[in-house]
């Protein structure tokens, strides 16, 4: 019976091998470098203990708290206690992303294009097609935990040993492993891969800031978040291997849960139940942007929502924040090299500058959506019809321009909502506002270069993801790593004046705006003369 | 009257030739019949025609228009079904077909009910749920609903019941009557035989046969059956006779159109006690231009 039901995996994991061949190996290395890349800059940046110590007073604060989480081990900040401290919560994030989809891409997506059920029509069993997806999967997030325990080993670093390297790496392995049985889970429920990436990403953002909001006033509420857990390993220092358990522990749960699920449910169908619809359209379908509105509707509302709760939460430290910085007078006058700017105003804009990256990325989707039309061969009955491409095209634009405003103005509304309600001696809600706002310029970049990608190499879509990566980790480490002047330049975000600490610039900003409107022209360009796949 | 024309219409899809010099011509009032098989080429034309893509050489005209530059005024008169027709899962049929009707520059007509009772098609689900010939009845609807002059068909029919077959073919009839012009792409050969007017073969992206049936049933071959009264040991031998099958004394065996007056007169001198002849059908040329296509196969 039970052989019934996984008939067949193991060729099947073969299969998902194989369609991975190259996309796992990069996931892999990019991670395994990164982490590895850190402890060397970290190793010659701060050499000497007076420096790490230094660094350690910086991390002790409420903001640091709610982004990197609890600081421990700040007595002896040892480059072992920095790596876990700093890296260890922002490297299992991404390793959640990276589960998100590839557990996506091999269940719920195979399944809408119809593929599981051609393999199911073969002697394959139930529940094969999943367990080949998670197999795969848990396998290669194991041997990430297991390669950067290796590596850290390797670099031969004090303070960085062999059971904390070990626990490093499986903290990751069991994060992941806890994200791919979540996304599992949502792949049953869900009739649609962008539905299930959605919640999954909507829970992995709600436990990030649980925890954050937790680490900061509440640890009872940390341990309602897996990131929170996996803070609490004090890697390096303490080594507590509970969490990682406990982690891995749900993550099975989970898995257990998906085999339960997909055994009880039909193929190709999820449990959200789906009730008559209309048998007309709607005016506003039959609007000029009524298609791709539609298409994003959902998403539109969860991203919506996602951006002011995130906003708020990052608002609602700021209360504690400023009173811990007046607090500390010495370390005011340490760290305040402008005159007459508040340390507050001084982070307000390394939030901003996270917000507004984070708040690029749904507007994104919406020009990428146009490829994902095409490659599902719908773009077909538009143009087909007396609808042109620059029409078609610019439908996609305009709306995601409007999202890009939409998000970044949430994003400072939660934000300043927030943070006006916690302190004391409040900012304007126009501060928070101009500080966000500003950043327009350069998410209208970020959507030109989609544009262009989408003009002249579809295929290619990737690199407008990894621009934001890079412009993400350029921004937000770049004053840790002391990166060169240059590689901040490379990214339109490292262009935009840090409101509310230095004044707005015009011409940058009108600059900006002139590369994007010519980036899109050429992109505009392509699209009019390539061939449409479907 | 000419509507579409193209002439050394060539796609090549890096070193894949998928079209080599293709030359149609439909004309007002007729349904054009295109056929191949699998992997010949029609789904790369119809697409051209449609400009969704670049031709790599040739031209292309309809109405007296390019189909690339022109496409978005072309388009405005052309109905086009798709060979898949994906659809938005979360969208119903009804929306869908309402907002194909608009994006031809049309709204909601009187037609659209009518069809969606004859094609007895349930517009309120959502297109996650339908069947393939369900979601072919949506882009059908679509099509028959709006006043084109040309309907641009690819296999339309693949997924219908028998019963929605005939449908179709009256809707195709219809527009026929109203002096339109369809090109229809299908590897049904019943229907094309019963619906086209004329017809192209395209085989490894060339035509290799365009003209009406009837032209074309005359470059073929006839199937004769036949008894005679003394055997004819020698017939696998005569020219222009194929296929030579013998079954207690009967005869079946094709002939070459052009022969058939001298292979007549040849069995006669054996003595005929019975001949039944049966028309060429045009799965029969079909076979004869598709055998041995190699790497396209066989249908
Ligand atoms: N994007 C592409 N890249 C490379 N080759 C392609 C591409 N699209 C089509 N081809 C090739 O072009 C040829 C013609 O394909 P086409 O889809 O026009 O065939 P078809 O006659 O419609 O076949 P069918 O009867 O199966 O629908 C095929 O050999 C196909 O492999
Ligand atoms: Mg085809």
């Amino acid at each position: 019976m039970i052989r019934h039901l996984y008939a067949n995996t193991g060729l099947l994991s073969r299969l998902v091998l194989r369609q991975d061949r190259v996309r796992l190996p990069i996931w892999l290395l990019a991670l395994i470098g990164a982490t590895l890349l850190v402890v060397n800059a970290f190793a010659t940046l701060y050499s000497s203990q007076p420096k790490r110590q230094s660094m350690a007073d910086t991390m002790m604060n409420p903001a640091m708290t709610a982004m990197v989480g609890p600081a421990y081990g700040i007595e002896n900040y040892t480059i072992g206690a920095m790596l876990a401290h700093q890296m260890l919560l922002f490297t299992a994030v991404v390793v959640g992303i990276m589960n998100i989809l590839l557990i996506t891409r091999h269940t719920r997506a195979e399944e809408e294009d119809g593929r599981v059920e051609l393999v199911r029509a073969l002697p394959s069993g139930k529940l094969s097609n999943v367990t080949a997806a998670i197999t795969v999967i848990s396998g290669a997030n194991v041997l990430l935990g297991l390669l950067t325990a290796l590596g850290l080993i390797a670099m031969g670093v004090d303070s960085i040993g062999v059971e904390g390297s070990f626990l490093y790496g499986l903290s990751l392995s069991a994060t992941g492993i806890f994200f791919a049985g979540l996304t599992a889970v949502f792949a049953q429920l869900c009739e649609t891969a962008r539905s299930a990436i959605g919640w999954s990403m909507a829970v992995l953002l709600i436990a990030y800031m649980t925890r954050a909001i937790g680490d900061v006033s509440s640890e009872a509420l940390s341990w309602t978040s897996p990131f929170g857990w996996i803070v609490r390993t004090e890697t390096f220092v303490n080594n507590i291997w509970g969490p990682v358990l406990l982690t891995f522990g749900a993550g099975v749960v989970l898995i257990g849960l998906t085999f339960y699920l997909n055994s009880i449910r039909d193929v190709e169908a999820g449990f959200l139940p789906s009730k008559p619809g209309r048998k007309k359209a709607s005016p506003l379908l039959l609007s000029r942007i009524g298609l791709p509105f539609r298409l994003q509707r959902t998403a539109l509302i969860s991203w919506a929502v996602g951006m002011l709760v995130l906003g708020a939460s990052y608002g609602s430290v700021l209360g504690d924040l400023e009173s811990y910085f007046s607090e500390i007078e010495i370390m005011q006058e340490m760290l305040a090299q402008v005159k007459g700017v508040s340390m507050t105003e001084q982070f307000l804009t390394m939030l901003m500058a996270v917000l507004a990256m984070i708040s690029t990325i749904f507007p994104m989707m919406a020009v990428l959506k146009l490829k994902g039309e095409e490659n599902k061969g719908r773009t077909e009955h538009v143009l087909g019809r007396a609808i042109s491409r620059n029409r078609l095209l610019g439908s996609y634009l305009v709306l995601a321009v409007f999202f890009s405003f939409l998000m970044v103005s949430l994003s400072a509304i939660g934000l300043g909502g927030a943070g006006i309600s916690v302190m004391e001696d409040g900012l304007s809600f126009s501060t928070f506002y101009n500080s966000a706002v500003v950043y327009l310029p350069a998410m209208w970049v970020m959507l030109s270069v989609c544009v262009l990608i989408i003009g002249w190499a579809p295929r290619l879509s990737g690199l407008a993801w990894l621009y934001l990566i890079y412009s993400f980790i350029v921004v937000y480490l770049g004053s840790l790593f002391q990166f060169e002047e240059w590689v901040e330049k490379l990214t339109p975000f490292g262009h935009i004046p840090d409101m509310p600490v230095e004044d707005v610039s015009w011409p940058v900003l009108a600059a900006l705006t002139a590369i994007a409107v010519v980036v899109t022209t050429i992109g505009f360009i392509g699209y009019n003369k390539r061939d449409i796949h479907g | 009257m000419t509507v579409l024309r193209t002439s050394n219409l060539t796609k090549h899809y890096g070193k894949v030739k998928a079209l080599n010099g293709v030359d149609i011509e439909v004309r007002k009032g007729e349904v054009f019949g295109f056929i191949g098989p699998n992997g010949a080429g029609k789904s790369t034309t119809l697409r051209i025609l449609l400009g969704i893509l670049k031709a790599t050489k040739g031209d292309a005209q309809i109405f007296g228009k390019d189909v690339w530059h022109d496409a978005v005024e072309l388009h405005k008169r052309i109905a086009y079904v798709p060979g898949d027709v994906n659809l938005w899962p979360n969208l119903t049929g009804g929306e869908v077909i309402d907002l194909f009707v608009k994006m031809r520059g049309g709204s909601r007509t009187k037609k659209r009910e009518e069809l969606i009772h004859k094609f007895q098609f349930d517009p309120s689900k959502k297109c996650r749920s339908y069947s393939k010939g369900n979601r072919q009845k949506v882009a059908l609807i679509a099509a028959f609903s709006s006043d084109a002059d040309l309907y641009i068909l690819d296999e339309p029919t693949s997924g219908l019941d028998p019963l929605m077959e005939r449908v179709f073919q009256e809707c195709v009839m219809e527009v026929k009557q109203e002096g339109k012009s369809v090109l229809l792409s299908s590897h049904i050969l019943s229907e094309v035989e019963r619906l086209c007017d004329r017809v192209a073969i395209i085989r490894e992206g060339k035509i290799i046969e365009t003209g009406s049936l009837a032209e074309m049933r005359h470059l073929t071959r006839t199937t004769l059956n036949v008894e005679t009264k003394e055997p004819m040991p020698d017939l696998t031998g005569h020219d222009g006779v194929h296929n030579v099958e013998e079954k207690e004394g009967a005869y079946v065996f094709q002939v070459d159109s052009e022969k058939l007056d001298e292979v007549i007169a040849y069995i006669s001198s054996f003595g005929v006690v019975k001949i039944e002849s049966a028309p060429p059908t045009l799965e029969d040329l079909f076979m004869r231009h598709y055998e041995g296509t190699g790497a396209g196969g066989v249908v």
